[in-house]
């Protein structure tokens, strides 16, 4: 069958459920927050309306359980998936460790949204990334069309690994922003992602497993590699399954890291998520005023790209790391990410961190600008800057 | 030991075995009798899911494991949740649910894992309605930490966080009574059930087994190392917990109470003969034990009233 794409209008959050729906997920248990409620909302429709069958769909007392329900469902062998935002995802915290431990490939969009105190509704990357040590995979999306593919992806990789993966959108900015993203005909997904065959479940009687038993200290250990070479061996099935989606769909995603005119840049900025498309925009501008700036989106943040920043990283003078999150007696956790795999190595640009858009606070082309004007003045005087810019702070 | 068919029909305990022996529980224990019981009447079509526990100890180590049947260790807390996403996929993947040939899904948690931590997974697991059964097999604290309380220990009992001590600082809550909490739920299957009468047990397992719907068991599980009692004084303690209505043996099915003591027309023993064979009630003074005995007796007489008038 030839590839003809259906292009619909919708936000993220339905691009969210329609891939799941295309995914043919099986079961369902989800809890509501804003902003994820409309992904959970558009896949009861689906029941509602008979467009979907065999999707169980359980309607949890609370994260902790829509979690605990999907690591059933999974050990059971189906394919099930989920949707959280900040405080849900933080609540799920040990059910996450749970789910990756016990080898679940449970697919889970998480609606960036900034944690409470003071309540906050709006975006910001700190709920995803204190959920880094996990265990679980981390695909952050740009945008609507990228929810919908990095869901379709992302079960293909968790299946092929055994490990659960996390596919992130931005709150509002996604989660609610209207966006042509182009669909994939059913029969389409499912060539490239067929039915999911589970190594063991709970429902061979034959053979009864027992998951999750104790693992004393002469096992525990190995427990734990076999987990980190899964997480390791992701990358090269990312890039495979990227490859392999940009030859069936016309959009590849065999980066880790996706480049924009980073070429013959002096220095790129570098970041993850939605504001990676304010920076391409900006990139574009700059260029036209003579600034050698190009941008450089982390994908997939877990497993972290280290090789792909390497070979980036050798060739520019400076990195501007942009990170909408914050580890408090830190820094920035994409730019401590950045600078720890860049150690070891004999590439050492400036590196400079920004904390910007926290809290949904506006990220915009002109807050690029200025962060270019300052970081070209750091790279002239070729001095390190170590001080973390709260670019956005009311002083 | 070969069991010939003909006698195997007439046993009121099933011969078949599916919990197999070398496990690591104490001795005396009533929560691997109790799973014993279960396994025997399901075997092996029968999904287990196991939180946080001394259960899980008994389950066995990697790789071992002493259940032949599948068996999910889960989080302290999320048994119920656990068992609704199992039946949920074993729906969606178009396998019969329960039945003498269907899957059977059950939950097994102690009473730390069902009244505390656990309230609130059980509450939705019984309210969403699946089918499935939860077993509380209670033991009437945290044994696998190391006895400490919990909701479900008794007035005047001893626990390591309810030493007793100068400051008679014990356990002064009664137990909670937490399948009258499950009732509320209008479930329509709920019962106690007590390792010292396994044939009642495992009847109301098969019931369980045929009903459609959430089902709950509250099954007496003593445990000698818990309760400061004699290894071999497990099964008279949860006999004598049903003789003293301490613990009395009774079904709810769709709406309707049923008492099932084994000697209906006899009165309660005195709660003494209950207490006085283990450790853990030595520092309840006279006013304690009175105490106590006033709310077994009370909760007893409520507890006939509802057969009486929902009979
Ligand atoms: C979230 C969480 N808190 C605490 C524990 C520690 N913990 C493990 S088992 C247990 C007590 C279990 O008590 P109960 O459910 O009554 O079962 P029992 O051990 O008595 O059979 C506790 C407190 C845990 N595993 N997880
Ligand atoms: S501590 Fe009690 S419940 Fe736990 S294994 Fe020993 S006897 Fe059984």
């Amino acid at each position: 069958m030839e590839y003809k794409p259906i292009r619909k209008v919708v936000s993220g959050n339905y691009a969210a459920a329609y891939a799941a729906k295309h995914a043919r997920v099986e079961v369902v248990a989800a809890y509501p927050i804003t902003p994820q409620t409309s992904i959970i909302e558009k896949i009861a429709e689906f029941i509602a309306n008979g467009e979907v069958e065999n999707l169980q769909y359980v309607p949890v007392e609370s994260e902790h359980s829509a979690m605990a329900a999907c690591i059933g469902a999974s050990a059971a062998g189906a394919r099930a998936f989920t949707a959280t935002s900040a405080q849900g995802l933080a609540l799920m915290h040990e059910m996450l460790h749970w789910a990756a431990g016990a080898r679940l490939p449970i697919v889970m969009v998480d609606v960036n949204r900034a944690m409470a105190p003071p309540w906050s509704v709006w975006d910001d990357q700190t709920d995803s990334l204190a959920q880094r040590d996990t265990g679980w995979l981390q695909f952050y999306a740009e945008n609507n069309q990228e929810v919908y593919d990095g869901v379709l992806m992302s079960f293909k990789i968790a299946e092929t690994v055994n490990l659960p993966a996390m596919v992130i959108e931005s709150a509002f900015i996604l989660s609610h922003t209207y966006d042509v993203v182009e669909m994939i005909p059913q029969e389409l997904v499912d060539e490239f992602l067929p039915p999911r065959k589970p190594l063991y479940t709970l429902t061979d009687f034959d053979n009864p497993i027992s998951v999750g038993a104790l693992g004393t200290p002469a096992d525990y250990y190995e427990f734990r590699y076999k987990i980190a070479k899964a997480m390791e061996d992701a990358k090269k099935v990312i890039r495979e399954v990227g490859k392999e989606f940009g030859e069936r769909f016309g959009r590849d995603y065999s980066q880790m890291i996706e480049l924009y005119r980073t070429e013959d840049a002096d220095f790129v900025f570098m970041g993850m998520g939605s504001l990676m498309g304010t920076v391409k925009q900006a990139v574009d501008i700059l260029r036209e005023e003579g600034y050698k700036v190009g941008a450089a989106k982390v994908r997939w943040f877990r497993p972290f790209p280290s090789e792909e920043l390497y070979e980036l990283a050798k060739n520019v003078e400076g990195i501007a790391v942009l990170d909408r999150n914050f580890s408090f007696g830190q820094e920035g956790i994409l730019f401590n990410e950045a600078k720890g795999v860049l150690y070891n190595t004999d590439a050492h640009p400036i590196m400079k961190n920004y904390i910007v858009g926290l809290g949904g606070r506006d990220f915009t082309v002109a807050d690029v600008k200025k962060i270019a004007e300052n970081m070209k003045a750091i790279i002239d005087k070729g001095e390190l800057d170590v001080e973390v810019d709260w670019y956005h702070l009311k002083r | 030991m070969q069991i010939p068919e003909n006698v195997k029909k007439r046993l009121s305990i099933p011969a078949d075995e599916h919990f197999y022996a070398g496990h690591t529980a104490c001795q005396g224990c009533g929560a691997a009798l109790g799973l014993r019981y279960v396994l025997k009447t399901y075997g092996r079509k029968t999904i287990f899911t196991i939180p946080a526990c001394c259960s899980t100890i008994i389950a066995g180590p990697w790789p071992y494991s002493t259940l032949d049947a599948p068996l999910f260790h889960t989080a302290f807390e999320t048994t119920g949740a656990v068992m609704g996403g199992i039946e949920a996929a074993l729906k969606a993947k178009g396998y019969k649910v329960k039945g003498e040939d269907g899957v059977m899904v059950v939950g097994w948690a102690g009473d730390g894992g069902t009244a505390d931590i656990g309230l609130q997974a059980l509450s939705g697991f019984l309210e969403r309605g699946h089918d499935a059964l939860y077993i509380m097999y209670d033991n009437e604290a945290y044994m696998n930490t190391g006895i400490q309380r919990s909701s479900s220990t008794p007035y005047g009992a001893w626990t390591t966080n309810t030493p007793g001590g100068k400051k008679h600082f014990l356990e002064k809550r009664h137990k909670k009574k937490v399948i009258d909490i499950v009732i509320a739920h209008e479930i329509p299957y709920a019962a106690t059930a007590s390792v010292a009468y396994p044939e009642d047990f495992i009847r109301k397992l098969k019931k369980a087994r045929e009903i459609k719907g959430p089902s709950f068991i509250q099954l007496f599980a003593p445990c000698p190392t818990g309760w400061r009692a004699p290894t071999d004084k497990s099964i008279e303690l949860a006999r004598l917990a049903v003789q003293t209505a301490y613990f009395p043996l009774f079904e709810y099915e769709n709406g309707k109470y049923k008492i099932n003591m084994p000697s209906p027309k006899k009165e309660p023993k005195p709660i003494e003969e209950f207490l006085k064979l283990q450790g853990r009630f030595k520092y309840m003074t006279q006013e304690d034990i009175e105490s106590l005995q006033n709310w077994v007796l009370r909760e007893w007489e409520k507890l006939k009233k509802l057969a009486e008038v929902f009979g």
